[in-house]
């Protein structure tokens, strides 16, 4: 009996389990194909009379980037000060508080820029993205795109994935420059180092190199947020509560994929 | 209500939606179970039947906005299916749409919403698209509403401006879902006038979906009804009325027809047993 038991409890396990990989395969195919789609009417839409429209991209880096500079700025300030106060508390240990520069740099421009813009954006704009969609869907919007002979891959999808891919790497610049000022002038003023001698050390310490890493992951981090945002609010079912549901699922999913991507990023750059 | 206003055209209709043999399913649960249905030019045909007899997912494959399990859908001669997709957005830039909650665009202005299949389609001007979209504004009372938005209308408004979009492309058949739902009877038969006009003045072909007798009835050149994923009427109203069916009857008499329950399957579906209780009648 009790092995009965427990061979129905492991049944009903992998059972889960396996309905979760199928389900999570199943949800990666959606994006590939979101992902193909919106190539397809970027390229090909202009042939078809379906062009993107350039204003709609333009309203959607407003919304995406412009509109988040004032909090991004703040939360990257606070980042860089709080990366220089920690540093030159850790580096006291050692006497070498002088190489704090070193710290503040490379996890600013390389980690912590990407990061938190990263997932500003993704709280802002990948749920929006995803209530946006979700309640078009339940007012019959994209289907009345869909009557009017307007693809709504094309009119929707492309504007918010172009925008996002260019606005997420531009807020990351914005956030590396803001960043390490907070964090000179921190050290400026608990180590008395001028401005000029921070950024002279931060620009021999850095590369080209470093300035890419973190600009390209923001790129990667923008394409997640804009797609994981979209499917989600394509996929929205069951009224109101749907379209709660698959914001908040849209935040989780943005922010898990951003921070995996991120140690996938940093393990493949410094194998 | 005239008895011209109830018959077929006479005058030659060319069948502008051929249905053939339609079959749907959601999962395992057939919806549509070989529907065939011919809608001539210049009609308005009217789809009825109860709670989930199937004709909003038959309005929705007449509308090309979903591909069946099998069967053809044939609008304005074109198999909808197999056309390529370029060909499937010219079609359906001749068809128009009356969603049930309107589905304007919540960020867009009313004239902006209508203005919208102008925008998308053609190489107008602004201020021309603006003086088209006031026509259309004329033509459902909604004049000097333009710059409202939507959550600024109440439930007939939106209805009538959705109309004014759908037309705006001036196309050859009007869908409307459920156009009664949800408004008062004058508010009503005010649309109902609207959808009689609309037919009149731009000879448009019209397919109504509609669980209202009165209004079916006032708007009707021919009617549908669909029960449990069948075809179970199609004709005049004065055909319906005489129809000698008991189910036909029943709908227009709203009698319910309750299955007899039998009180031992009764019992085992209120215990959960599915697999016993899979035969009960729903």
């Amino acid at each position: 009996m009790a092995k009965g038991s427990n061979q129905n409890v492991a049944a009903r396990f992998f059972d889960r389990v396996g309905r979760s990989s199928v389900s999570a395969l199943e949800e990666m195919g959606r994006h590939g194909i979101l992902v193909v789609e919106s190539l397809y009417w970027l390229v090909v839409g202009p042939r078809m009379n379906q062009p993107v429209r350039l204003g709609a991209v333009f309203a959607e880096m407003m919304e995406i980037g412009v509109r988040a500079i004032g909090i991004i700025g703040i939360m990257a300030a606070a980042i860089g000060a709080m990366l220089a106060i920690q540093g030159i508390h850790s580096l006291k240990i050692f006497g070498a508080e002088g190489h704090v520069v070193f710290g503040v740099a490379f996890s600013m421009v390389r980690e912590f820029a990407p990061l938190i813009t990263g997932i500003l954006v993704a709280g802002r704009s990948g749920s929006a993205l995803s209530a946006r969609l979700g309640t078009m869907k339940i007012n019959q919007e994209l289907d009345a795109l869909e009557v009017m002979g307007i693809n709504p891959v094309r009119f929707l999808v492309v504007p918010s994935l172009l925008a996002s891919l260019v606005m997420v790497p531009v807020l990351t610049f914005m956030s590396m420059v803001l960043g390490l000022y907070a964090g000179a002038l921190y050290v400026n003023a608990a180590l008395g180092m001028s401005l000029a001698a921070f950024f002279d050390q931060t620009i021999d310490v850095l590369s080209v190199d470093d300035l890419m890493h973190g600009i390209g992951k923001a790129a990667i981090f923008g394409a997640l947020i804009a797609l994981i945002g979209v499917l989600n609010g394509f996929l929205v079912k069951g009224g109101a509560e749907g379209v709660g549901k698959a914001t908040t699922r849209s935040v989780v999913q943005c922010i898990s994929a951003i921070v995996i991507t991120d140690m996938l990023f940093a393990l493949v750059a410094t194998f | 209500m005239s008895d011209d206003q109830n018959t077929k055209p006479q005058t030659g209709p060319q069948t502008v939606i051929e249905v053939r043999d339609l079959v749907t399913h959601y999962g395992p649960r057939q919806i549509l179970n070989g529907v065939n249905v011919d809608i001539v030019e210049g009609e308005i045909m009217i789809i009825m039947g109860g709670s989930g007899s199937g004709k909003s997912t038959f309005l929705r494959h007449l509308m090309a906005l979903q591909r069946p399990t099998s069967g053809t859908i044939k609008i304005l001669g074109e198999d909808v299916w197999k056309l390529p997709q370029k060909k499937l957005f010219e079609l359906r830039k001749k068809l128009g749409v009356a969603f049930q909650g309107g589905a304007l665009f919540s960020s867009m202005t009313v004239g902006e919403n209508i203005m919208l299949p102008l925008y998308e389609h053609t190489k107008l001007d602004r201020q021309t698209m603006e003086i088209m979209a006031r026509m259309k504004l004329e033509v459902v009372d909604l004049a000097g509403f333009e710059d409202l938005m939507p959550s600024e209308l109440s439930g007939g408004m939106i209805k009538r401006a959705a109309v004014a979009r759908a037309v705006i492309m001036d196309p050859r058949i009007l869908f409307f879902d459920e156009p009664s739902a949800g408004l008062d009877p004058v508010v009503s038969s005010q649309l109902d006038d609207l959808i009689l006009r609309l037919r009149d003045a731009m000879g448009m072909t019209i397919c109504v979906v509609t669980h209202e007798l009165e209004s079916a009835f006032k708007i009707a050149d021919r009617i549908t009804v669909l029960d449990q994923g069948n075809i179970l009427f199609v004709g005049t109203v004065d055909e319906l009325h005489n129809h000698p069916s008991e189910r036909i009857q029943n709908l227009l008499n709203r009698r319910s027809e309750e299955a007899e329950i039998d009180a031992d399957e009764y019992l085992r579906r209120l215990t959960g047993d599915k697999e016993e209780a899979e035969g009960m009648p729903r």
